[in-house]
């Protein structure tokens, strides 16, 4: 890794200097080894800057606010952050002219308590979007199904499926850190911020809170999410967040054919297209579902 | 000092149970947080620190204060009842401890908050010396001693026993409704280790007479572990990675404008996602937002737990004071490290009990700001 990070630093160093990009969004040491932080640099506080097994942080959401300013920055994406910069940029939140993708090389990331959920199920060392890389050959972490534990819930009674949600959804303190760090999380007023919009609120006051805010932020990101895990990643309380998305992803999947958002920035999202093959709302009775 | 073999520890949640509600760390789905005990309850001692600590018993997150009802033209006002529920918090940490005494300058100064007052006068904290802190752990820097968590009992555990040190009379009420369950004597209540009954043991002496032999055996070799215990937790607060490597020296009212102004808050909040994580966690965040619900009838006015860190913070008629997230981040770290101590004698806003170091999504914490702002910078 401290090769790969002396490498990142010489292309970074490069195109500070010849004016390609005027700063530099990655990762900045901390208090131990593991507690590595997003940060902008410059040439000036580049020396600052590290590439570690601890760069978890997916840094794509940045660039929205980062690419409205002046000048250029330069972005180290991993593989998997480049779905969420595709889905941006598709979602015209990220402006592609205002940035320099360098898409740094990752074997899994990990924080104190050893590899992070989301690479369990990796999407593979493939950049989906850059402008340049460092190759390095790093072993990705194996996959697992990601679709195991959908397949488990699915396979549950639904009061059984009712009962494991209300166990992880009650721990929620709505902190909101689920939603700040979600890439596909962009609106500039989140309607539960919005005192005017009658559904704004601060703390869950009941059973029912708990769930609406999860699953209306699910509903608001299916077909949008790319399954980066960053919302588990965070949430203090361990809820498994992921996993509301990854039933809608299966869905569409199952609904509208294979889809994987963030894979092409010009691809045509599943719920914002239409075909003549989409399934009918009929279908819903076909799932065994009620009127 | 008492002390009691560990083995016999469901039989004290249960006699407290008998008298008290218990509050005490327990597990639900993967995370341990303070829970309300019932027969069957696994009290999880063996985890260092909850998600959340147990302020949210005193100041819950969301807390109904009365009913506003309209009946004709006449305007009822309907006070929510406080409950009569004497608690008992089992397991609460040293950094815990002093978490509330920093709430209770906030809360119980006057006018105290009547809702507050009421929670915290009916509690009952049974303290836990840490075995084990964490590399997180900083609570020395702000004088908590983790080896003598205070409390109204102190307890110690070792690998067989937990040993019981009444310090207040509240900790004596209640040791008197447990004695039964202990060996040594409950008159006896000396840890012999600085606490604040050092000097009352000695005008005991007559007290001390009249205990059975054995039970004075039994309370001076409890005293001597637990003696030894403090030493060895003593041993291990010296050996985490961020004693001696944080200072204070600086955070305070005198450099307030120079603090203020300081262009490490930019680097230091860059990289802020603006949510509530670090204040909902944190033991001493005390902010409330006050607001109504429209219940189709009436309206309840409630409170709930708000955060610095959140866009509508503070939010008046004119807007808002703050408008980014760099004074968002700095508000609350100089509230804690500046503000709060300038008009606290001096007392700091933090008890370094680690949880921001562990929970912020983007690893930004008060122990990265007292590192970067800290120590003789402003000398």
């Amino acid at each position: 890794m401290q090769r790969i990070e002396a490498e990142i630093k010489e292309k970074c160093r490069k195109l500070l200097q010849d004016g390609t990009v005027d700063r530099v969004i990655g990762w900045t040491g901390g208090l131990f080894d593991y507690d590595t932080a997003p940060q902008v640099f410059t040439a000036e506080t580049l020396d600052n800057m590290v590439y570690t097994e601890y760069c978890g942080a997916n840094l794509s959401k940045y660039l929205a606010a980062e690419t409205k300013k002046d000048g250029r920055i330069l972005a180290l994406l991993k593989p998997c952050d480049t779905y969420s910069f595709n889905q941006l940029l598709l979602e015209n939140r990220i402006r592609r002219e205002h940035v320099y993708v360098l898409g740094v090389p990752c074997g899994g990331m990990k924080d104190e308590n050893g590899q992070l959920l989301k690479c369990s199920t990796c999407k593979g060392n493939e950049w989906k979007a850059a402008d340049d890389t460092v190759a390095a050959d790093l072993k990705v972490p194996e996959a697992g199904d990601r679709f195991e534990l959908i397949d488990r819930l699915n396979a549950m009674t639904s009061a059984e499926r009712f009962s494991f949600w209300r166990e992880e959804l009650s721990k929620c303190i709505r902190c909101n850190a689920c939603r700040n760090v979600c890439p596909a999380c962009t609106c500039i007023k989140c309607v539960f911020d919005n005192a005017a919009s009658g559904v704004a609120s601060k703390a869950n006051t009941d059973t029912f809170e708990e769930n609406m805010f999860h699953i209306i932020r699910a509903f608001h990101v299916a077909g949008r999410c790319t399954d980066c895990g960053e919302c588990s990643r965070v949430c203090p309380q361990g809820i498994p967040l992921h996993l509301l998305n990854r039933k809608f992803i299966k869905e569409i999947n199952e609904l509208y054919g294979e889809y994987q958002a963030g894979e092409a920035a010009d691809s045509r999202p599943p719920l914002a297209d239409f075909t003549k093959e989409d399934a009918e709302p009929g279908v819903v009775y076909e799932r065994g579902g009620h009127a | 000092m008492l002390k009691m073999r560990l083995d016999k520890l469901d039989s004290l949640y249960r006699i407290i149970a008998d008298s008290y509600r218990l509050v005490a760390p327990q597990e639900k789905a993967g995370q341990v947080e303070f829970y309300p005990w019932s027969e069957g309850g696994q009290v999880r001692l063996d985890v260092l620190q909850t998600v959340k600590s147990a302020k949210e018993y005193f100041f819950p997150q969301s807390e109904t204060l009365y009913h506003a009802k309209l009946t004709g033209k006449k305007l009822d006002i309907i006070p929510e009842e406080i409950e009569e529920c004497p608690t008992v918090y089992f397991g609460v940490r040293g950094c815990d401890v002093r978490s509330f005494e920093i709430l209770d300058k906030v809360f119980l100064s006057e006018p105290a908050d009547t809702w507050y007052q009421a929670k915290r006068e009916q509690s009952v904290i049974v303290a836990a010396a840490c075995g084990n802190p964490e590399n997180t752990c900083f609570c020395g820097l702000f004088g908590v001693d983790a080896a003598l968590p205070g409390g109204d009992v102190t307890t110690w555990m070792d690998g067989s026993f937990l040993y019981w040190n009444p310090v207040t009379e509240k900790g004596d009420r209640l040791t008197e409704v447990v004695k039964e369950l202990f060996e040594g004597n409950a008159d006896s209540t000396e840890a012999g280790t600085g606490t604040d009954k050092a000097a009352e043991a000695e005008k005991a002496t007559d007290t001390e007479a009249e205990k059975t032999a054995d039970a004075e055996q039994a309370t001076e070799t409890a005293e001597s572990v637990v003696t030894a215990l403090i030493s060895q937790i003593h041993k291990k607060l010296d050996a985490l990675p961020l004693t001696g490597q944080l200072s204070l020296d600086g955070l305070d009212g005198d450099h307030l404008t120079e603090l203020f102004e300081s262009d490490k808050w930019a680097e230091l909040s860059k990289a802020c996602l603006g949510c509530g994580t670090c204040t909902f966690v944190c033991p001493t965040c005390q902010c409330y937002d006050i607001r109504d619900y429209d219940t189709g009838h009436g309206i309840q006015k409630f409170r709930c737990w708000d955060s610095c860190m959140y866009s509508d913070f503070t939010m008046m008629a004119h807007g808002n004071n703050r408008t980014t997230q760099l004074q968002r981040f700095r508000q609350r770290f100089m509230h804690k490290l500046v503000y709060f101590p300038s008009n606290n004698d001096g007392e700091y806003g933090c008890v370094g009990c680690g949880r921001c170091l562990k929970k912020c999504p983007v690893s930004l914490n008060i122990a990265k700001v007292i590192k970067t702002l800290g120590g003789e910078k402003h000398e």
